[in-house]
């Protein structure tokens, strides 16, 4: 059987003596554009930054690939929440993309033409070429999310962790990301999305984990995104959602 | 000019410089205050240093003051991640604290030592050209040249062999920790060189100037452009152009070097506030003003456009009905027509307005949407 993408065994994060993240399971396997969902709170940026060892942990194992991630940062492309940085930053669209292409370069190395090249195209994937020289703060929202995803994109992983990238874009950009997302999913990529919307989670992904603090479910969307598992991961206010959802399945 | 006076304009240009570079980051990563209290805590690690060396010439007083920066830092960060107190109210903290302890320490036992606060404040820069570095018995220029010299020397050499690295933490903590790039090592390396810029620098030019060196020039430029190697330049040249016009404002009124450059810091600044291109006051107050009228030639159109049909348009299209129609005043209704008939927006016959071709299509394009 192939290498898991991500294995996370007894995950447990705690601020002081509060716990985000409880004993949690995860196992993703490679080629999935997966979801992490569940209420304000659940753990789900802790999970993907305990991941990237942005966090350490209190107990537990992750694994990328099958090794720790140190080892396999090359492998990984990371997309922050958009409010995140300081888009006031004096920097061009271009030079935010090539940001992508640092890991590879490592210390030191300067980026060049080859890196010049590597994020035009990618702006020019995300629809965004004609945008490279502008400041980044003269940007909408959709648009800064655009170069979040460029700026992935030149980083040419085989695992992408994407923290809520739907947040706050409008719907033309909300279609052009999931496109993207799908595509690089077809490319055999692994995809893992920090997501809100639950109505659009059966029809973006094919993969779930759902999290409150504990894992509730983590599988193929069609096994585990049921409404009993719902009401597990949000209490009882999530009544009319998983009639939406039923209605979907 | 004598060469003591060229000595110190140079002296001031290096510090300025020196100072301008850590600042743009310390600025770009909402740290300015910290410049300052490096800047004054670093007299405890020199004062440490001393009574362990009894030498204000041991190499050992940088370490100590470069040390106790850090500490600073540390401290700082320390007292924030408790959650008690909020980082500016930390800063306010640390600093009086272990400032406050050099103070007594040096009132208390260095008395007679060439160590007072008043320097350390404000600096003694019109000394410095007679304190002189000699090499096999040649006089060779004053010392502050070389050890200030030697800090900009190192920050140039830092920001440009890191500057990707120091891009990348700055803007992007999480991506650079994600990518390996120890976002946490160049934060400390920053402090260091900040706390090193500080206590070299202040020997020459007192630590008031050193925080308007590190803070100013960088805010300035900071409006000025949209790029950071631009913006780091011109810091560059904004803290020379205050270190030497500082010098010949102290020079007109007869008043302090270094409280003369550090007004000069400020009122490039203010220049920089006013006048930016894109960012400044007056620009911002031309756009709004652009707008209003944009608004206001839309909004006459659209009017012409509503009435050109009815027959009260006799009264509604005339331009002394504007002002009642359109809430107008009489000379904003005179300035709006006049540059819409400019633009070929309208006509006007006998005091009434008509729209053109353009003017209608601007109209509808308006209804449209």
């Amino acid at each position: 059987m192939a290498v898991n993408a991500i294995d996370v065994t007894d995950l447990t994060i705690a601020y002081k003596d509060k716990p985000v993240l409880w004993d949690v399971d995860m196992e993703v396997p490679s080629g999935t554009l997966m979801a992490i969902v569940g209420p304000n709170g659940a753990g789900k940026t802790t999970m993907i930054k305990s991941i990237l060892g942005l966090i350490k942990p209190a107990a537990g194992q992750v694994l990328v690939y099958g090794k720790p991630y140190a080892e396999q940062r090359h492998l990984v492309g990371y997309v922050p929440q958009r409010g995140s940085v300081d888009w006031d930053f004096p920097t061009s669209v271009l030079d935010v993309v090539m940001m992508g292409r640092y890991g590879a370069l490592g210390w030191l190395k300067r980026p060049g033409a080859s890196e010049r090249a590597a994020a035009l195209d990618a702006l020019d994937k995300v629809g965004m070429k004609s945008f490279a020289e502008r400041q980044i703060s003269q940007l909408s929202g959709g648009q800064q999310q655009r170069v979040f995803l460029a700026r992935a994109l030149v980083q040419d992983a085989q695992l992408y962790f994407m923290d809520e990238p739907f947040q706050g874009v409008d719907a033309t950009t909300e279609r052009a990301i999931v496109t993207l997302l799908q595509e690089l999913r077809s490319a055999g990529k692994t995809v893992v999305v920090v997501h809100h919307d639950l109505q659009t989670v059966p029809e973006y992904f094919d993969w779930v984990t759902m999290l409150n603090v504990r894992r509730i479910a983590c599988g193929p969307v069609g096994d585990v995104f049921t409404d009993e598992n719902l009401r597990k991961a949000y209490g009882g206010k999530v009544a009319f959602l998983s009639a939406e959802n039923g209605r979907k399945s | 000019m004598s060469s003591a006076q060229i000595e110190i304009q140079i002296i001031a240009s290096i510090v300025a410089v020196a100072c301008a570079l850590p600042g743009v980051f310390l600025v770009l990563r909402r740290m300015a205050m910290m410049s300052d209290a490096i800047s004054h805590t670093v007299l405890l690690g020199i004062v440490i240093a001393f009574f362990v060396t009894k030498s204000l010439n041991s190499p050992l007083l940088l370490v100590g003051a470069a040390l106790m920066g850090v500490i600073t830092v540390v401290l700082v960060e320390l007292l924030n991640r408790t959650q008690l107190v909020r980082e500016d109210a930390a800063i306010g903290l640390v600093f009086p604290a272990i400032f406050s302890v050099a103070v007594i320490l040096i009132s208390r036992f260095a008395g007679d030592v060439h160590l007072d606060t008043d320097a350390v404040l404000l600096g003694e820069l019109v000394f410095a050209p007679f304190n002189r570095l000699k090499l096999f018995g040649m006089d060779i220029g004053p010392e502050a040249l070389y050890t200030t010299g030697g800090i900009l020397l190192l920050n140039l050499i830092f920001v440009i062999i890191f500057y990707k690295e120091l891009k990348l933490a700055t803007f992007d903590p999480a991506l650079a920790a994600a990518l390996g790039f120890a976002p946490t090592v160049i934060h400390y390396a920053l402090m260091t060189l900040v706390s090193l810029t500080a206590v070299g620098s202040f020997d020459a030019v007192g630590s008031v100037l050193v925080v308007a060196f590190m803070i100013a020039p960088p805010a300035a430029a900071y409006l000025l452009t949209d790029r950071l190697s631009r913006m780091l330049i011109y810091s560059a040249l904004i803290g020379i152009f205050s270190a030497v016009s500082g010098y010949w404002l102290s020079y007109l009124l007869d008043a302090s070097i270094a409280g003369s450059m550090a007004t000069m810091t400020g009122a490039s600044f203010l220049i920089s506030y006013l006048f930016a291109p894109e960012r400044g006051l007056l620009a911002q107050a031309r756009r709004r003003q652009n707008q209003r009228i944009e608004f206001a030639l839309t909004m006459l159109t659209m009017h012409i456009a509503n009435h050109t049909a009815a027959q009260e348009a006799e009264i509604e299209n005339e331009v002394i009905h504007l002002n009642e129609h359109l809430k107008w005043t009489p000379q904003f209704a005179m300035e709006v027509v006049g540059t819409a008939e400019r633009a070929g927006l309208v006509t006007q016959r006998n005091g009434l307005l008509t729209l053109t071709e353009s003017g209608l299509q601007r109209a509808n394009q308006e209804f449209s949407n």
